[in-house]
């Protein structure tokens, strides 16, 4: 039995240390869900919790700024237009582009801007080309840029 | 052609249930002629669906563009190779691809033991045959792979398909799926044999017998799978390294955990007729899990970068599961009789606890990243709210549950069974302790201060003294026996006992990934607009951008940029990471270029010419230390599953006693 006692409390400790870890985890990590209407409203004080938002991108919207991109994401249906600032440091998904469904992780800033640290993107088709051939959107910089060569 | 191909599929969904019933009703009722006739409706399936396999396969290497799955998947400017892998390029063909595999493997669990278990293979036919019924119900009636274009209804027929999403153009990601659903669909085998050994109360551990070369295989399927899509990943940009804890790739990991704690645990039930419940638990819980992924990856209950379209396939996957679940749990409980420990644990230090810490802490991973999946489903089931954690949350639990795993692959070898004493153990973890600190006190006085980076090194250099001190004092004894070379002795003792020494080489591989994602502590990057003929710099290298090249094929346009590598004035050659835009699609894809060391990764992208000035180009320079390591520990760790796999030359209990003993001798305490 005594065996079986020390063994109960090492799988304790250890299960006890492993859900401490997961508590802390989440609450630095955990991320609260918002559309863009939801995220204009929220109060001041809950404006620096990390959100997550979705919408579609803005065509035409998204500029490069040196280690920045500037993109604006719109909710279906809904007026209002979120300015999004990407300050993180992978590079953008290739399924990022004009009319993508974009997922931006980040925190509202005062100025009513986005800033995000992470961005994901899924394909206005979900990876599935839309039936006919019709091209779904414009590449990310628009025409091809002149040659430097 | 297509009707064909979807008639070949109804039938054998009403085949299968024949399988079914057959099997069940004639097992019940002992009636072999019915036991009989359900195998051969087993054979049956597999040439039907196989039939609606190749149709399909034909269809899309024939780019016959009436129908509705090859005209979104597939167009004429693609690649063969391609044009085959838009069968798993899409819902409905991957369904098929899983069905077809579970047909394939139904007939060879068949053909293999045709002779043998006559009590238990009416139900391993039964298990299989209700999973195979599941999967045409999808392939047959809600995700039909062989649907026709409405041409005059509204819709114009195409003279050319989308093609397959370039993302998935990429020679990496036309094997990744096969390879995982061969995980997949492969643990449904120990699954069906382990339930249909709890129907028949078979006497011994005869299901872990005749399928552990299997979970071995599928186990190493599974395995490949994860890290072609790690790979892929990593080639292929925006999905944040090769591991980003994207619900979907979780979903991959969950089986392959829980695979991992069975493939360990089993050994328990072998050799000790402990665990009999827990094993029965993990390999349900394993083939659950797979069907689990299947489904998060298929329903888009979670969003993912992979996420598929929304359908309604989710309840179809939940109703299959809680059948499962509820059926094995109920046989479970009404087994435990038949499941009872043959033996008892005797004291915490003893090679059965190290397993035993190896299941605990393997199963709290696998929790740990099943509830960060599930985090937004579960928070607004509750709170109404959704609310995601991302990936420090999932770095937070597993770096130290990964570091704990690394120190018992050390640990556990040097244990002797039953009970060790002190001194035994202060003898067995010397030189290991010695090297860990050694490591350590290194690394710390080379500038080394990342904490888990000292500690993970640290760990690795213990582990490889463990594994290479095993192999040693196994060859000696048998080089000074036989007279001959230490290498040759080596060798020897591999075969003499596979699975022992097979084994070490896997945790090797793993310790040698470790090394790899140790790396990313030390990761490096910056991104810079340049004109041509300005430099970049990024830890000793100097990047100089030549030129910027475009052209275009039938397939995509393509824009490059040359970029000369210099590191320590010395020059390296050039790199060409480039940008594509896919013509049918207009999807812009990148193309990295990366410098492949063992040491480092010199890592470039070219994210697109900038705005403001249309003569400058962005670039993208990341450094990667040790990253190469992860994919050679990859290859360690496959060649130590296939020594696990050669037979070994001489019988295992004896090969404990008279090869290992030599070892494990020393670490027993004298009775």
């Amino acid at each position: 039995m005594k065996t079986y006692a020390k063994f109960t409390l090492l799988v304790v400790a250890i299960v006890g240390t492993l859900a401490w870890l997961a508590a802390s985890g989440i609450n630095e990590s955990k991320t609260y869900y918002k559309t863009i209407s939801e995220l204009k409203q929220l109060p001041g004080g809950e404006a620096t919790k990390r959100v997550r938002v979705t919408g579609d991108v803005v065509p035409g919207s998204i500029k490069r700024d040196g280690e920045r991109v500037h993109f604006q994401i719109v909710e279906k249906g809904q007026p209002q237009i979120l300015n999004v600032v990407y300050t993180g440091k992978d590079p953008l998904p290739d399924t990022f582009r004009d009319n993508a469904q974009a997922m931006a992780d980040g925190k509202l800033q005062a100025d009513g801007s986005f800033q995000a640290s992470s961005i994901a993107a899924k394909c206005p088709s979900k990876y599935e080309a839309a039936p006919g051939g019709k091209p779904a959107a414009q590449p990310l910089n628009g025409a091809k840029p002149p040659s430097m060569s | 052609m297509e009707t064909l191909g979807a008639f070949a599929i109804l039938l054998a969904f009403c085949l299968a249930i024949y399988a079914f019933s057959a099997s069940l009703v004639g097992s019940i009722r002992k009636k072999a002629f019915l036991v009989v006739s359900g195998e051969r409706a087993v054979y049956a399936v597999w040439v039907l669906m196989s039939t609606a396999a190749g149709i399909l396969v034909y269809s899309l290497m024939t780019s016959d563009f009436r129908l509705a799955y090859v005209a979104a998947r597939s167009n004429r400017a693609m690649p063969l190779v391609y044009k085959f892998a838009a069968w798993w390029g899409g819902q409905e063909g991957s369904l098929l691809l899983w069905s077809w595999l579970l047909s394939t493997f139904s007939v060879m669990v068949l053909w293999t033991n045709r002779r043998k278990f006559r009590d238990m293979m009416p139900y391993v036919i039964a298990v299989l045959s209700f999973t195979q019924i599941f999967f045409c119900t999808l392939n047959a009636f809600i995700e039909p792979p062989f649907q026709v274009l409405a041409v005059g209804k509204g819709v114009q027929a195409v003279a050319d398909g989308n093609g397959l999403n370039p993302l998935l153009q990429h020679p990496a990601m036309a094997i990744h799926p096969p390879m995982l659903y061969l995980g997949y669909v492969g643990f449904i085998v120990p699954f069906a044999f382990a339930f249909a050994s709890l129907v028949t109360k078979q006497p011994g551990e005869a299901w872990i017998a005749t399928t552990r070369r299997w979970s071995l295989i599928t186990w190493a399927f599974q395995s490949t799978g994860i890290l072609l899509g790690a790979g892929w990943a990593y080639a292929v940009l925006g999905w944040g390294g090769y591991w980003g804890w994207d619900p979907v790739e979780n979903a991959s990991l969950l089986p392959w955990i829980t695979a991992t704690a069975f493939l360990h645990s089993v050994m328990m039930q072998e050799k000790k007729g402990m665990m009999k419940v827990w094993n029965m638990v993990l390999i349900s819980a394993t083939f659950f899990l797979c069907i689990f992924g299947t489904f998060l990856t298929r329903s888009g209950v979670v969003s993912s970068v992979h996420a598929f379209a929304q359908s309604s396939l989710g309840s179809w996957f939940l109703g299959f599961l809680s059948i499962a679940v509820g059926v094995t749990t109920f046989m479970i409980i009404k087994r435990l009789d038949y499941l009872k420990s043959e033996a008892h644990l005797e004291s915490v230090l003893s090679r059965e606890s190290s397993f035993l810490f190896n299941n605990l802490i393997l199963l709290a991973s696998s929790f740990a990243v099943l509830w960060g999946t599930l985090f937004p489903v579960l928070t607004e089931a509750v709170m109404g709210e959704k609310i995601t954690v991302g990936a420090p949350f999932f770095n937070k639990v597993n770096i130290p549950i990964g570091l704990f795993l690394l120190l018992l692959t050390g640990v556990g070898p040097l244990i002797a069974w039953r009970r060790s004493s002190f001194d035994s153990l202060k003898r067995a973890f010397r030189w290991p302790t010695v090297f860990f600190l050694v490591t350590v006190l290194g690394l710390v006085a080379t500038g080394v201060h990342h904490i888990y980076a000292l500690i993970s090194f640290g760990l690795c250099a213990f582990v490889t003294v463990t594994i290479v001190m095993e192999f040693f004092k196994g060859s000696r004894a048998i080089s000074i026996k036989n007279q001959m070379n230490l290498l040759r002795a080596m060798v020897e003792l591999t075969h003499r006992n596979t699975r022992r020494y097979g084994g070490y080489l896997v945790h090797m591989g793993i310790v040698i990934m470790f090394i790899g994602f140790t790396g990313a502590a030390f990761n490096k990057d910056t991104t810079k607009e340049v004109k041509i003929g300005e430099h970049i710099q990024l830890g000793n290298y100097d990047l100089q951008v030549k030129q910027v090249l475009d052209g275009d094929n039938p397939n995509y346009s393509w824009q490059r940029a040359v970029i000369a590598v210099t590191k320590h004035g010395e020059s390296l050659g050039e790199l060409t990471p480039e940008r594509r835009v896919y013509v049918s699609s207009q999807q812009p894809t990148s193309q990295v270029s990366i410098r492949r060391r063992l040491n480092e990764d010199l890592y470039l992208n070219f994210a697109s010419m900038s705005q403001t000035d249309p003569t400058a180009a962005i670039i993208q320079v990341y450094i990667f230390p040790l990253v190469s390591c992860i994919w050679v520990g990859f290859y360690v760790l496959l060649f130590g599953t296939l020594i696990c796999l050669v037979p070994s030359k001489v019988k295992y209990s004896y090969a404990r006693t008279e090869v290992v003993g030599v070892y494990a001798k020393q670490a027993q305490p004298t009775k």
